[in-house]
């Protein structure tokens, strides 16, 4: 393949740009007691409300100033990046394993197996899935697990819709019948010929839904039917900060700034990857 | 053939919200809450109970529980709602009217403003205009409608405050309204004061549901715009005199727009299944908004009959996005 081009696009700023951002707010989340500069649950009543550090009344130590309980924004923002990404990886995970196995056995062998998940599809596409995602949490109880369980649960179906139009693609190709008539088995071909080709698929797909998970964890906590109300969540903090927006406009600006540039760095990196593992397309 | 594709999908239709009844039944009674115990006062005794189980049917097996519920809706009785103690279909169709107007505002703005970039950009392909055009869309596109609504309270209702970010409408106004379909009574009436209301009201929620839309109209119609552009009849037309933008709107539009508008359908339900979040971000008073509520109060028959009406809701606007789209496409209209 064509080396040079290949590597022009690998150090695109698109993709250092995202990756740099995620593996940033990553390792702040991971490092969380060590980086954080206040304990995220300490309440100061003398504290409310301080303005981020370029503004007058300020206190150092407190860079972007503090909520209506005294609680330090920086430190709840870090510590609302572990329950970020811990929902960001496993929901997407589960997403992407359920969903590209049924795109995988429905795009390859059609027939019967393809109507069965295809009509599972419909059905799951006829749900507004913010309804549906806030419906399983309630119903399976608040808590990190339901969050993942209630993601994973929705957006299978993403994953499923392009792998198996991709597999279908795939299928029709000349090294797939090629395959058939050096005696392969059904399977064997679907795992080993056609899997690697909707790879580049899978991953962009799966970055991009990090992303969603993300904002649905985010979302589900702005209702208050996230995890227990005492650690930060990003979307924990906008709700405050939605409440006391004529008081402290930069409670709500800052979570807000940090979910946009984590999601358009989740949907960027995914895009950037594709574009770098395409075959064709490199 | 059009008739018998109708009858088909009109089938998968039926199946497919057979199925969604079996899964919000199926999610409903996992729920390890008992609606019942939450309804009574303290010092309740098991009679009380059992009175209470007998009158919302939850004293018989899951399946005829299912069958029970599923022959009322279908004639139409979708329960008593437990935190209001109303009727469901009567708060259902209370609510809808305000999230359809919602819906509707916001498609209105999502085909104008995608049209409009989507035929700019044709028309300068391959300039700095087309480039902005691009990127615009594309954060668009990646940011989803509730951070797009946090975004505009924080420009429009804090930094400069000239649109209402909270409620549907003024509520010191005296409303002169039948339906609840406030938006359209208001122009039916001629009351253009209360429709500048509703509308200042209706304008950011609307924004952050059609931004996202708007961009992906945008850019599938742009490419189809380009790709009809260089066929031989819009040459034909080009020298026969018109202008671009005259060639673009009366020549290439009408074709290009056919691949759009399947995809459309799809991502206007989306664009309803984003009103639950954004109507609760700005305490817009629709079915939305009742959902939230109703998941909080763990109001099970409430629920069932919101998500089902979403549900018909979605199908319903696939269906006629297919029926128009075999309707307009000549290769299916003479098939």
């Amino acid at each position: 393949m064509d080396e040079n081009r290949a590597q022009g696009r690998s150090v695109s700023p698109r993709l250092w740009l995202a990756g740099g951002w995620l593996l940033l707010a990553l390792l702040a989340a991971i490092f969380a007691p060590l980086v954080a500069p206040q304990d995220p649950l300490a309440q100061d009543l003398m504290l409310e409300r301080l303005p981020p550090f370029w503004i007058d009344g300020a206190e150092p130590g407190y860079w972007l100033g503090t909520d209506s309980l005294g609680r330090d924004l920086l430190s709840r923002l870090i510590f609302g990046g572990r329950i970020a990404f811990i929902v960001a990886f496993a929901a997407a995970f589960a997403a992407c394993l359920v969903g590209s196995t049924l795109g995988l056995v429905a795009g390859y062998f059609g027939g019967w197996a393809d109507r069965i998940i295809s009509r599972i599809v419909d059905v799951w596409m006829a749900f507004p899935p913010v309804l549906f995602a806030i419906l399983l949490v309630a119903v399976l109880g608040t808590g990190l697990s339901s969050v993942i369980l209630a993601i994973a649960i929705i957006d299978w179906t993403r994953f499923c819709r392009v792998i198996r139009a991709e597999t279908m693609g795939q299928s029709r190709m000349d090294y797939v019948e090629n395959a058939r008539i050096a005696g392969y088995g059904r399977i064997g071909i679907m795992l080993r010929e056609v899997l690697p080709n909707v790879v580049p698929s899978i991953v962009a797909l799966l970055s991009l839904e990090m992303g969603i998970a993300v904002i649905v964890e985010a979302i589900l906590s702005f209702v208050n039917l996230s995890i227990s109300t005492d650690d930060p969540t990003w979307g924990g903090i906008i709700a405050e900060g939605r409440l006391s927006i004529h008081q402290a406009w930069w409670v709500l600006v800052f979570p807000l700034i940090t979910l946009i540039v984590t999601v358009l760095s989740f949907s960027q990196f995914g895009e950037a990857l594709k574009t770098r593992f395409d075959p064709v397309l490199r | 053939m059009l008739l018998q594709r109708f009858m088909i999908r009109l089938l998968t239709m039926l199946i497919t919200l057979f199925g969604v009844a079996v899964v919000v039944f199926v999610v409903i009674r996992v729920a390890p809450g008992d609606p019942i115990a939450m309804m009574l006062p303290p010092g309740a005794t098991d009679a009380d109970i059992d009175r209470l189980r007998a009158l919302y049917g939850l004293d018989k097996t899951i399946v005829q529980q299912f069958f029970i519920w599923l022959s009322g809706v279908v004639r139409g009785d979708f329960g008593t709602s437990i935190s209001l103690r109303q009727d469901v279909l009567g708060l259902v169709f209370n609510r809808l009217p305000a999230t359809l107007e919602l819906a509707i505002v916001a498609l209105v703005m999502a085909v104008t403003i995608g049209g409009t970039t989507a035929v700019i950009g044709a028309r300068e392909r391959g300039t700095a205009v087309e480039a902005g055009i691009d990127i615009a869309s594309g954060a668009a596109l990646s940011i989803p409608d509730f951070l797009w609504g946090l975004v505009l309270i924080l420009l429009f209702g804090v930094l400069v405050p000239i649109f209402d970010i909270s409620g549907r409408v003024s509520p010191q106004l005296d409303l002169p309204f039948v339906t609840q379909f406030y938006l359209f009574e208001s122009l039916l009436r001629l009351r253009l004061d209360l429709t500048w209301d509703l509308l200042k009201h209706m304008l950011m929620p609307a924004v952050a549901l059609a931004l996202p839309l708007a961009a992906i109209i945008s850019q599938l119609l742009k490419q189809s715009l380009k790709e009809v552009l260089d066929l031989d009849y819009v040459v034909l037309a080009r020298v026969k005199g018109f202008s671009e933008t005259q060639v673009i709107l009366r020549e290439a539009l009408k074709n290009a727009a056919l691949p759009t508008l399947t995809l459309v359908g799809v991502q206007f339900t989306f664009l309803i299944g984003g009103t639950v979040i954004v109507e609760r971000l700005f305490s817009y008073e629709g079915l939305g908004n009742m959902a939230i509520d109703a998941v909080i109060n763990r109001d099970l028959p409430l629920i069932q009959g919101i998500v089902l009406v979403f549900a018909l809701l979605f199908v319903l606007i696939n269906l006629t996005v297919d029926m128009m789209y075999a309707l307009l496409n000549p290769r299916l209209r003479h098939g």
